[in-house]
């Protein structure tokens, strides 16, 4: 369908801006791999220390990249399912307050006001803007929300004999998911930490913000996935040349999505004092309980794909694997679904791991942890973000997309790139390696005290992957800013590949009706957060700390001493 | 559903069950187990190791950017070890190699796990949380060697 001028700026400023600063989040990313392995062994290259860059990777490529595809994704599935634009204020003020946030904190990250990580655990502190750009990035989505549930509600009225598309239904629980869950964080942003870091107040309950942070922390990550769920569910199918095997399955599992994934954030927090035995042994039963939907979309985003390389010749139990359709510029897209699948498989594997209760004590913060979610959030999240982004570009700006041959083999260099990464890291792990560690300054540099020697074989295999993924962002961005530079081609549209289902299903009424599964989930969010908080407020103390990264000192202390000191009188 | 569906579900569900059972029988049957949780107490805050008895250590932990304290403990082989975890500024990791003993020192609240120490040996204890400029300096260790 064709669009609106304003529409079609905003949908492309929210491709391009993200995708631009992923290139820092890029090259931070190589760069942690050569410190690593010590190959650096300094605090800092080129102005940016480990931690200030590592900040970036985290905020740009898990936050930023991840909110603006779902945002942009969004809009372009509603528009083409339903056939209108969302009203111009959502999408307008929506694009303002995500935009505006992302320079605040990107500005904050660069000075070095902010490089407490993504995850910002007080008592560090960033500087209080901080907490602010993350929310209007944050509330910017909700807004672009909103304004879909207007669209629908007048397409409902028109369609009354309609199902709900697939797609729509995979956003709308996205995004009621990702409602929920952000207003934990926004009230720990918000309420606590910046009032907090601005000074006016003191004491802070870490273990509360830390409860309130991984009650977002673990939607946040289905909230990467779903988007990518969607594709596999009504892309894929299409691309590939098959069908979609069940569709009643892909809403089921979807609304598994809704209800599952609020209330297991408690599996970050296996090692932590103050949350019960009791409930980390229910949050673990949870989470494997998440796995289900994972299992199903594998069963039927397997079958779509069986069906297709079945139709294109294939035959024998493997034969059709081989037979679809790899390596085909015409058809890129395949290969970014096909390799982000790949990569899935072992992530989900290794995330079963995480989720097992007490084995997660072996893993447990040790480079394992990035191992396994870069198979899944820098392997099929990425991979569908990358994919999607250049095909909405060149449709919505009406260009027709450079380097063809470039972008049609980055996935595969990328997911090579991945394996050899995340195995590095697991196999580092697994040996106590820490993540989120500057190895380079000691634990892998000959010359410090702390050296271990065994840890240079795992970082070197994961410098070598990090590597091979530089090599494919690079290509990568050569082929988008050429596309998104050059002069315009054709008519600006929103077009997206429709699979069909390959048997008429009989509807299942509790499928089409997101209300007893939204009730679900807060019932069973409440049944695990209302023990946790009590354990909160049963096992732990505010305390008086205010930290800023480079040292020691409690700056609540100073302050304090400060005021004692002015009102002595002499 | 079709067949093919309920022959997958059937096997998903086998597949989830191993593991669940897995995670009971280490828990119940070999008594591995997460760290527990003990109310928040100032006394805390003062590091110590104390031999209760012959086979029985009770170490209190404190960790502080970017040393722990005590950054070196001294065991007999064999003995049971309960660690106590606090910090004293930010929040930082504990995690002892070799062992099972992987845990987060969070302001404001105590960690507790029990381990058993039979090798001879160093057992370096590595700060894995980001903790601020000096994280990756932090590292302690566990000895253990007879005492006497
Ligand atoms: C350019 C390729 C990439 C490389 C070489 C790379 C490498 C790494 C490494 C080595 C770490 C661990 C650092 C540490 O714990 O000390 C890390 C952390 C991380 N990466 Fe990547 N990565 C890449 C791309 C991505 C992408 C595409 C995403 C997400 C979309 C991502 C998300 C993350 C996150 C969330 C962390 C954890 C940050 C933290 O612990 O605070 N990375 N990356
Ligand atoms: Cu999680
Ligand atoms: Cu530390």
């Amino acid at each position: 369908m064709t669009i609106s001028d304003s529409y079609r700026k905003t949908i492309l400023t929210g491709l391009f801006m993200p995708m631009t600063l992923f290139i820092l989040g890029a090259y931070n990313g190589v760069m942690q791999t050569l410190y690593r392995a010590g190959v650096i062994n300094q605090n800092e290259v080129a102005g940016i220390n480990y931690y200030q860059g590592l900040t970036m990777h985290g905020v740009i490529n898990a936050i930023v990249l991840t909110t603006f595809f779902a945002v942009v994704f969004g809009h372009v599935t509603m528009s083409h399912y339903l056939k209108k634009e969302p009203p111009k204020w959502s999408y307008k003020i929506s694009m303002v307050l995500m935009v505006a946030g992302t320079i605040i904190d990107t500005v904050l990250m660069i000075l070095g006001k902010a490089q407490a990580l993504y995850t910002f655990y007080a008592p560090l502190k960033n500087s209080p803007l901080f907490y602010l750009g993350t929310s209007l990035l944050i509330v910017g989505s909700w807004i672009a929300f909103f304004g879909w549930i207007q669209v629908y509600t007048a397409w409902r009225k028109e369609n009354r004999e309609r199902k709900m598309p697939i797609a729509v239904l995979g956003t709308f629980v996205n995004f009621t998911m990702w409602f929920i869950a952000s207003i934990p964080v926004a009230y720990e942003s918000l309420v606590i930490l910046l009032p907090w870091s601005a000074g006016w107040t003191n004491d802070v309950n870490v273990p509360l913000t830390r409860m309130l942070f991984w009650m977002f922390g673990h939607p946040l990550v289905y909230f990467w996935l779903l988007p990518a769920y969607i594709a596999f569910y009504t892309i894929l199918p299409k691309v590939s040349g098959g069908k979609l095997y069940s569709g009643n399955a892909a809403r089921l599992a979807f609304l598994l999505f809704l209800i599952l994934s609020t209330p297991v954030g408690v599996h970050h927090q296996f090692s932590e004092p103050v949350m019960g035995q009791g409930t980390k042994l229910w949050v673990s039963i949870l989470t494997y309980a998440v796995s289900i939907p994972s299992f199903m979309t594998a069963f039927t985003v397997g079958a779509s794909l069986e069906l297709a390389g079945r139709k294109r010749g294939g035959k024998g139990l493997f034969g059709w694997m081989g037979k679809l359709p790899w390596f085909q510029s015409g058809n890129y897209l395949v290969g970014y679904f096909l390799s982000g699948l790949l990569l899935f498989i072992f992530g989900g594997l290794s995330g079963i791991v995480n989720a097992s209760y007490a084995l997660n004590q072996m893993v447990h913060n040790t480079g394992w942890v990035p191992g396994h979610f870069h198979m899944t959030v820098a392997g099929p999240v990425l991979l569908v973000i990358l994919g999607m982004s250049i095909y909405m570009y060149s449709k919505v700006a009406g260009k027709r997309i450079r380097f063809l041959t470039i972008v049609t083999i980055v996935p595969y260099i990328w997911m090579i790139g991945v394996a050899l990464l995340s195995h590095g890291l697991m196999a580092g792990g697994l040996m106590g390696e820490p993540r989120r560690t500057n190895l380079g300054m000691t634990y892998t540099n000959p010359q410090s005290d702390l050296f271990n020697s065994h840890w240079i074989p795992s970082t070197s295999m994961a410098m070598i992957g990090g590597i091979l993924m530089g090599v494919a962002a690079l290509l990568y961005f050569i082929s988008f800013f050429a596309t998104a530079l050059s002069k315009k081609t054709a008519v600006p549209q929103i077009e997206l590949p429709e699979a069909e289902e390959l048997h008429e299903e009989r509807p299942v009424r509790l499928l089409h009706n997101m209300r007893p599964w939204i009730i679900a989930s807060v019932v069973l969010t409440l049944i695990t957060y209302v023990p946790s908080l009590q354990n909160v407020f049963k096992y732990s103390k505010p305390v008086p700390g205010k930290f800023s990264t480079d040292s020691p000192v409690n700056e609540t202390n100073i302050h304090n001493n400060k005021t004692a000191a002015d009102e002595k009188p002499d | 559903m079709n067949k093919y569906e309920i022959k997958a579900i059937i096997l998903s569900s086998a597949v989830l069950a191993i593991f669940f059972f897995a995670i009971l029988y280490n828990l119940f049957a070999r008594k591995i187990d997460v760290p527990a949780c003990i109310p928040y107490d100032a006394a805390f805050q003062q590091s110590a190791v104390k031999k209760t008895d012959d086979k029985h250590y009770e170490v209190y932990v404190i960790a502080k950017m970017w040393t722990f304290d005590p950054a070196e403990i001294v065991v007999d082989p064999g003995s049971t070890v309960d660690f106590y975890l606090s910090s004293a500024d930010v929040v930082h990791g504990f995690d002892i190699e070799n062992t099972s003993v992987n845990m987060m020192a969070v302001p404001g609240a105590i960690n507790k796990v029990t381990v058993q120490f039979n090798d001879y040996g160093t057992y370096r204890i590595v700060c894995h949380e980001y903790c601020g400029a000096g994280h990756h300096n932090m590292m302690g260790k566990v000895m253990v060697m007879p005492t006497n």
